[in-house]
């Protein structure tokens, strides 16, 4: 298959073939073709050239309904169901059973009964799709892709917003699909997951065929990590040790509405400490009251000794302690206006006297940071939008580092949905700024990396911290027990 | 073809096709191209260009002000009466921008501090001001007995009324506070991404209030230019201006998803509603089918603008 677009040839002669009942996972870098991949595949787009072939026919469609048709279906990201009506209302959509325009309500709901039960999904039919948590939503998508007697399901990112215990629920349907015969195209960036389900790899690289690996049980991740790269990354996380200077960061009895138990911690110059914990142990509440984002109920926030004003973005930044939050395109990047205006939306008051911009000193600036964190874009002119998730990180990166005091930076989730070169490049800037005397306190969801990277990690569970490790003392199970609500019960 | 379908779609291809119909209408419209004729548009298109500057602001940040045209006849009525009362002009028009930025202020307050939805509140202070209006003078028009007032629309500077002027002053004011300041730039950050706004520092509630302040306080000074053109505090009069000032900045590209707007383009919608109405005028037209003429202009300009916004992302992929 190959598609260009005016300017980019997204994909390249890419051929690969899937075993039926095979689990075929897809890898690259972000910008390396799989979205262009996906699309094709489900319908959404033309390709310029080549074929889907299913069982040796050749398939030609030109809408999503005809890959549906096709017996091709595809799970995005964001999920495709209407959360106002219920579970079988959604199932069948778009072909209601109905008799002469009245619906079928009692086929609508036996039939679906039977499908959900059939392929094993603990959903009740009549519920409200509004009510079921995300896991349960890609269950009731996945059970959608079945009604429609699927032969090929792809799965873009599935697991990004499950729970650990969500993934193993939908990791436990995948080996049901397979059994049936189902060919599942699994889109990762997830190593681990694709080693533990894929039967068989495709890594794509500009838009190329990088790799073909019939057999996954015959290669190791490094390979297939330099394969996406393009270049060997012996070890992404690079950490560096430093020394640690007084204490910069002192938090005392931080609570709000979304975390009632107070929480206190401290974090030291140079130091760079890791919040680790599931999702809805009170991570991310607590960073959005540090930095004031949200109301605090109690409590105190002092920076070299001085007490932050709270409530208040502006006081933080000024007082030098920046967020990088969460969730990017809700939080980070301002939609519509371009990289410039992005970095110097913040730092342009300490240069622009009686609010008057100054565009010269505000181009210079977003020079300088294209420059320095190696921003990749066309121009400092761009549309943030157009822009990798990994430039997009680096973007509100730079626009912290253009303010000139910044003591405490806080990172959540610093490289959710970025690929594994820009993964490597904002560890090591991270390293760098500690290495300046920084206090860096980073929130993850992922364990490799809050061990990769930190200097100490406190545990979180249940809007508590729970256990607290030194870096020599890092261990993967019990951090991950401390993180898990029953065995903290044990605990004294 | 293809070069023209570029210059069309492209960043000023708003002012391409003005400019195609502006000599259109100059070769085929007897009596288009006067100076007299030219000088009554501008003045007929004097209170939407004004209240357009900050509508524009209002719109860029996500909000949405439909009080405008209520604001207009309120401050007209109290720059009159005000006048007529004190005998003093100045204070009359002091009053009036004064009471402008006190609608403006409390529609800021209601919607940014306590986050009611922009539409729902200025349809009630709409609703609110022109009862205030009528209420004022019980529905009748109030006569102004100091003929200076009169002067400040019959004044001329270089065969200009002042009126166009103080537009015209506004344009470039309100262009240079888009673009030129911080507070510009807030504005458009703030349509672009609210919450990642205020979590880069910019204070969000403070700035939706003083956005919807100058758009009372500019209705204030169109108010009163009104007022004096029409030589009386009309509590009917600008009825359905909201409406006109919004279609004059789509026109122009502000989006109304907020994030877009350029000064430029806003001039150009409102010459555009000016020139449609003047031109129709001039064919003697029946009013009645103006609305219709005016309803497709703001329709093809919104499918233009869907079509500019979906090549661009073409070309960019």
């Amino acid at each position: 298959m190959s598609k260009g677009y005016p300017g980019v040839q997204a994909l390249a002669d890419v051929s690969f073939g899937v075993a039926r009942g095979a689990v075929h996972g897809l890898m690259g870098e972000n910008g390396a073709g799989k979205s262009t991949l996906i699309r094709l595949l489900s319908g959404d787009q033309r390709a310029d050239a080549g074929d889907i072939l299913i069982d040796g026919t050749v398939q030609t469609y030109a809408s999503v309904r005809d890959a549906f048709e096709a017996g091709v279906i595809v799970i995005h990201q964001e999920l495709q169901l209407v959360p106002e009506l219920t579970v079988a209302e959604n199932l069948w959509l778009g072909r209601f059973p109905a008799r002469a325009g009245v619906l079928d309500r009692k086929r609508l709901l036996s039939e679906v009964g039977a499908r959900l039960r059939d392929v094993g999904i603990d959903v009740n039919p009549s519920a409200k799709v509004a009510s079921l948590s995300i896991g349960e939503r890609q269950m009731v998508e996945i059970a959608k892709a079945v009604m429609l007697d699927a032969r090929v399901i792809a799965l873009d990112e599935p697991t990004s917003s499950l729970s650990s215990k969500e993934s193993e629920i939908l990791f436990s349907l995948i080996a049901r699909l397979k059994a049936r015969g189902t060919v599942i195209l699994y889109v990762s960036h997830r190593l681990d997951e694709v080693f533990r389900l894929c039967d068989s790899l495709t890594v794509l690289r500009d838009g190329k065929l990088a790799a073909h690996h019939p057999d996954l049980s015959r290669v190791t991740r490094d390979q297939v990590i330099s394969e996406m790269v393009g270049r060997e990354i012996t070890n992404i996380w690079g950490y560096r040790s430093r020394l640690h200077g007084e204490v910069r960061l002192k938090v005392e009895n931080l609570s709000g509405e979304r975390l009632p138990r107070p929480i206190d911690f401290e974090v030291r110059a140079g130091e760079i400490l890791g919040f680790f914990g599931l999702i809805g142990a009170g991570r991310s509440e607590m960073t959005r009251l540090l930095f004031g984002a949200d109301s605090r109920r109690t409590g105190r926030v002092v920076i070299d000794g001085q007490a932050v004003a709270p409530d208040s973005p502006p006081a933080s930044i000024r007082a030098g302690l920046v967020l990088c939050p969460e969730d990017r395109k809700h939080d980070g990047i301002i939609q519509g206006r371009s990289v410039e205006e992005n970095i110097a939306i913040s730092a342009r008051r300490l240069f622009s006297p009686f609010g008057l911009v100054h565009p010269r000193k505000e181009a210079e600036l977003a020079d300088r940071f294209i420059g320095q964190l190696r921003i990749r874009t066309p121009s400092r002119q761009q549309d943030i939008v157009h822009l990798s998730g990994g430039n997009q990180q680096k973007v509100i990166l730079g626009r912290w580092l253009a303010e000139a005091g910044v003591r405490v930076l806080v990172i959540d989730e610093p490289t959710r949905g970025i690929d594994v070169g820009a993964k490597s490049e904002i560890y090591a800037l991270l390293y760098d700024l500690a290495a300046a005397g920084m206090a860096i306190v980073v929130i993850s969801s992922e364990l490799p990396e809050v061990m990769g990277i930190t200097d100490r990690i406190q545990v979180m569970c249940g809007g508590q911290i729970t256990r607290q490790f030194e870096r020599a003392a890092y261990d993967e199970r019990e951090i991950l027990s401390a993180a898990f609500p029953d065995t903290r019960q044990s605990r004294p | 073809m293809q070069s023209l379908k570029k210059i069309l779609l492209g960043e000023q291809g708003l002012v391409v096709i003005f400019a195609l119909a502006f000599v259109l209408v100059s070769i085929t419209v007897p009596n288009f191209l006067t100076e007299r004729n030219m000088l009554g548009l501008l003045q007929s298109v004097v209170t939407i260009g004004i209240v357009s500057c900050t509508m524009m602001f209002c719109l860029a940040s996500r909000d949405f002000d439909l009080s405008v045209g209520s604001t207009v006849a309120f401050s007209g009525m109290v720059a009159v009466m005000a006048s007529n009362s004190t005998g003093s002009i100045l204070l009359g028009l002091l009053a009036a921008i004064t009471c402008g930025a006190i609608v403006g202020v409390i529609n800021g307050v209601v919607i940014a501090r306590f986050r009611i939805n922009a539409l729902i509140t200025t349809l009630a202070t709409m609703q609110i001001v022109r009862g205030f209006a009528l209420i004022s003078s019980d529905g009748r028009a109030v006569g102004i007995n100091d003929p200076a007032f009169y002067d400040l629309a019959l004044t001329r500077i270089l065969g200009v009324p002042a009126p166009v002027w103080v537009m015209g002053l506004f344009f470039v004011l309100f262009g240079f506070v888009l673009n030129r300041t911080v507070f510009g730039k807030n504005t458009l950050a703030i349509g672009g991404n609210p919450e990642a706004a205020r979590l880069a520092g910019v204070n969000v509630v403070t700035m939706r209030i003083w956005i919807f302040a100058l758009q009372g306080l500019v209705c204030g000074v169109a108010g009163i230019l009104l007022a004096s053109r029409i030589t009386s505090g009309q509590p009917n009069a600008a009825t359905g201006l909201e409406l006109s000032v919004i279609s004059a900045c789509v026109l122009g590209g502000v989006s109304l998803a907020g994030g877009r707007a350029a000064m430029t383009g806003v001039i150009v919608g409102v010459l555009i509603m000016g020139i449609a109405e003047n031109v129709m005028n001039l064919l003697n037209i029946q009013a009645f089918y103006q609305y219709v003429v005016r309803g497709m202009i703001l329709l093809l300009a919104v499918l233009l603008d869907n079509l500019r916004v979906s090549a661009a992302t073409m070309s960019r992929r």
